[in-house]
């Protein structure tokens, strides 16, 4: 992998690759989930992947911040191996990742779930945690609720305050799992604005899914998935106007009729 | 009734009582400590620990608690080690409240959706904080019901000492009977009511947690 050790060495470019993705496979029992993914995201870069459901789509996200364990391959983040599995911790405080079911703890405040892990493993104190937890809540527009509880706060809500926790661990690079499947139609909308506010002040982001629209207006590139492997990628103005894969064109065109 | 015969044993009965609570709450603890960290040895899937520890509480649940005070007391003796009553009862206690903790709080673990550990680990939580401050919580307000229901059964069980002479409230109420015979009724309607009076609160309260954990699962 003498590519991989160049890019490393550059790792303090302004527009490096902050994850690389090399060769990876990954299997389910005897289905394959990923078969030879490979895939680089720089600083700055917004990086949709769609595709159909069961494509690897998540797998590979989860198994960027080591959540799921890849059966070959290799996986940087910030210069950190992922696949070797020794500084785990280390590489999930550089990257935020937000759940399609939320994943909020429901014992806690929002205040606290936002609290949590920078008191924890970023050994903030609790009122350096609380203020910069305060401005986050601000930022998703729920400072109100600080004090609620997971379940007293409607999806949307809880999905802005799951983006606002993984904020707080000031992550280089945010991973969006479904983040907006298992809303309401109505509730889709604020937490997709959340997420244009951060790509526009620069934020990395990596993002699974289903929302065409989103993907052409935000994305820098965009991934399209089938069958664990990746079929084809481009800027959203190519793959959504002229896809060179038969299967990137029947998936759009039943995406994009309904 | 004989209420005189109580009056006169109210010393030792209250010793007796006292010596049931202490016993109750040294395997309550022991137990739910012993069955706590087993639980969570389980829970993580730990190699060759796990396994092991699956065949002790196999045994701790599937053999009478009557059968191990014997074995303990009249086994250890065989293989050279003393043991005083005490030491065979507290050792029997443990083990038996262990095996039963563990599994009722292996299952509150499992209950906790597996996301909140994805969550608590991609912010970068070791496995002990995860354990301490996400799973166990949430595993708590499940397990707590069924644990308390358990450690009833277990101040009641602890009567069963008296098999090996353990100076507690049932072997000291049969002492009494012994001098007493025509005491017996009214010897045991009072020990009766002093284990009542210790186990019906407790009922109470594990039917207060479990409302409280209904209306958690629909927070």
């Amino acid at each position: 992998m003498t590519e991989l050790e160049g890019d490393r060495a550059g790792s303090n470019g302004a527009n490096r690759d902050i994850v690389v993705v090399s060769h990876v496979y990954k299997k389910f029992g005897a289905t394959a989930v990923l078969r030879d993914v490979s895939m680089r995201v720089c600083t700055g870069e917004v990086v949709v992947i769609i595709g159909p459901s069961g494509s690897g789509k998540s797998t590979l996200l989860r198994s960027v911040n080591g959540l799921e364990r890849i059966d070959a391959g290799e996986i940087w983040v910030d210069g950190i191996p992922v696949h070797r599995r020794k500084n785990l911790r280390q590489v999930r405080t550089r990257l935020g990742m937000i759940f399609q079911q939320f994943n909020l703890f429901p014992h806690l405040t929002a205040l606290d779930n936002l609290t949590l892990a920078p008191n924890l493993v970023l050994k903030h104190s609790r009122t350096e945690a609380n203020e910069e937890a305060m401005a986050l809540l601000d930022r998703v527009g729920l400072k109100d609720k600080a004090r609620a509880y997971p379940g007293q706060l409607s999806g949307g809500q809880q999905q802005r305050v799951a983006i606002a926790r993984a904020l707080a661990m000031k992550p280089a690079v945010m991973l969006f799992d479904e983040v907006t499947s298992a809303l309401d139609p109505e509730l889709v909308g604020e937490v997709l604005n959340v997420m244009r506010g951060l790509a526009r002040d620069g934020m990395t982001m990596v993002v699974v899914t289903h929302e065409m629209a989103f993907a052409r207006d935000v994305a820098d590139r965009v991934v399209f998935m089938d069958a664990g492997v990746f079929v084809e990628e481009g800027p959203p103005g190519t793959i959504f106007t002229s896809p060179a894969d038969p299967r990137t064109k029947q998936f759009l065109r039943r995406v994009l009729e309904k | 009734m004989d209420w005189p015969v109580v009056w006169e044993s109210r010393g030792i009965l209250l010793h007796g009582f006292a010596v049931t609570l202490e016993l109750s709450a040294i395997a309550i603890v022991g137990g739910g400590i012993v069955g706590l960290v087993v639980a969570v040895i389980r829970f993580a899937r730990v190699p060759v620990v796990g396994p092991i520890l699956r065949v002790y509480i196999n045994i701790g649940r599937g053999t009478p608690l009557l059968m191990q005070l014997f074995f303990i007391f009249f086994g250890f003796p065989y293989f050279g080690i003393n043991i005083d009553a005490f030491a065979a009862a507290v050792i029997a206690l443990v083990a038996y409240t262990g095996a039963y903790v563990a599994e009722i709080v292996r299952s509150g673990l499992e209950s906790v959706h597996r996301g909140q550990r994805d969550a608590a680990l991609s912010l970068g939580l070791s496995f002990p904080q995860m354990m301490r401050r996400v799973v166990i919580p949430q595993a708590g307000i499940v397990a707590l019901p069924p644990l308390v229901g358990l450690f009833i059964g277990v101040i009641k069980d602890t009567s069963l000492t008296t098999i090996i002479g353990y100076n507690e409230l049932m072997n000291v109420s049969q002492s009494i009977v012994a001098r007493a015979p025509n005491a017996i009724f009214t010897v045991y309607v009072v020990l009766a009511a002093l284990y009542f009076i210790v186990c019906y609160p407790l009922s109470l309260l594990a039917s207060r947690l479990e409302r409280r954990a209904l209306v958690g699962q629909q927070r």
